[in-house]
């Protein structure tokens, strides 16, 4: 019995062949993934700490009511969009994969351009939500004065409501506000950005015939894994940013 | 790798795969519409006239459960952590339930600030300052005791 167990933990982790029964690319992006969401976990834990430690904070539904086009009041709207296109996209991208295990090119490659225009849409959608934050001009009290005001990493105008002259207008809002989004959302659209990127250069070392010579699309689950950690990692900026 | 080359295949696995993509996705889809209708809900609720923190709170909880059960569904399902061996898979899981420890100790961090802002350096009993928040260029400067950052 005990020879019979030595024997199968040597010819597992005795050399010569992968333990876990995968390739060493696709262990290792799995433990860069791993370092990765530590990072945007510090990131995104070090906010939490700041909003708590802090009597007020920005009202998410007031500062993210905008959609494009319109002027109506759509809490949550716009983020509900760039979340829904980057789920979509995932779907396309596990249906690339998917056409990789049958060999099938064309399929590969109907699925990853799929892919590649809904990263380029959501990388858009946030270049509108980063335009429209930036230079906007909300009226904010500040020493007496009305000024307007847009969202910078220095001041936003999303502060406590105070009266004046008979009506309520903002103060000054926590200074860290801008830091924390501009910095996380930015550093998540660096990564839809380099994701994108790699698409696109998979996208065309496929439609190449690449992978068709080299006899397996593992390239391609590689940077699908990839793909859906960047997909993850939204839904966790989204739950708390705008939703809690 | 090993797999099978079927090409176009439409044979059974090929089209349960499919399927479980796509029901993956209405899971997914169906989780986020959860979310976004209690997100609203509490948007309402604290329009209202004297919001229930309580209630909010069980609501924010909830989103938060929603959440975490859309990552399972992206991990399992799309990256195909749940065909993976187990092993391989404890090898990502355990050293990721550390973020419950980082979470709890941060928070609570984040809330003894908050208790040593309102109470002066736990020099005297609670009370919730108002905060006043300043474009650190406008204004000149001024004694740090002076206000609330």
């Amino acid at each position: 019995m005990e020879t019979a167990v030595a024997q199968a933990k040597t010819k597992l982790w005795g050399g010569g062949r992968s333990p876990f029964n995968v390739s060493y690319g696709k262990l290792m992006m799995w433990y860069f993934l791993m370092s990765d969401s530590f990072t945007f976990g510090a990131f995104l834990i070090s906010y939490g700490t700041i909003r708590f430690s802090l009597n007020t904070w920005v009202d998410h539904n007031y500062v993210f009511n905008e959609f494009p086009l319109t002027e109506a009041n759509l809490p949550l709207a716009f983020v509900s969009l760039m979340t829904f296109i980057l789920i979509f996209s995932s779907v396309t991208m596990v249906l690339a994969v998917h056409e990789g295990h049958k060999m099938n090119q064309k399929g590969v490659a109907k699925w990853l351009f799929l892919t590649i225009l809904g990263g380029v849409a959501f990388l858009s959608c946030q270049a509108w939500e980063w335009t429209h934050l930036i230079t906007g001009q909300h009226e904010v009290l500040v020493n007496g004065v009305i000024e307007r005001w847009g969202t910078t990493v220095s001041h936003n105008p999303w502060g406590p409501e105070v009266m004046f002259q008979g009506h309520l207008v903002a103060t000054p809002g926590p200074v860290a506000f801008g830091g924390y989004f501009f910095g996380i959302t930015g550093f998540h659209g660096f990564h839809v950005f380099t994701g994108v990127v790699i698409n696109t250069i998979m996208f065309i070392k496929t439609v190449k015939g690449d992978f068709a010579k080299r006899g397996h699309y593992e390239m391609i689950e590689k940077t699908g894994l990839y793909w859906h950690f960047v997909d993850l990692v939204w839904v966790f900026v989204f739950l708390c940013f705008y939703l809690i | 790798m090993s797999q099978e080359t079927t090409h176009l295949g439409t044979s059974q696995a090929d089209v349960a795969t499919v399927k479980r993509i796509w029901k993956a996705f209405w899971i997914l889809l169906v989780l986020t519409i959860l979310e976004l209708a209690l997100g609203l809900t509490i948007y309402n609720i604290d329009l209202g006239v004297d919001p229930n923190e309580t209630l909010v709170l069980i609501l924010k909880g909830t989103i938060c459960i929603l959440t975490l059960a859309k990552a399972f569904y992206i991990i399992s399902i799309f990256m195909h952590l749940g065909d993976e061996i187990n092993n391989m898979v404890l090898t990502l899981a355990l050293p990721a339930c550390l973020f419950v420890w980082f979470i709890i100790a941060f928070i609570s961090d984040g809330a003894s600030f908050r208790n040593l802002r309102n109470t002066d350096g736990g020099s005297r009993h609670y009370i919730e300052q108002r905060q006043h928040f300043h474009h650190p260029i406008s204004e000149p400067a001024e004694k740090a005791d002076k206000k609330l950052d």
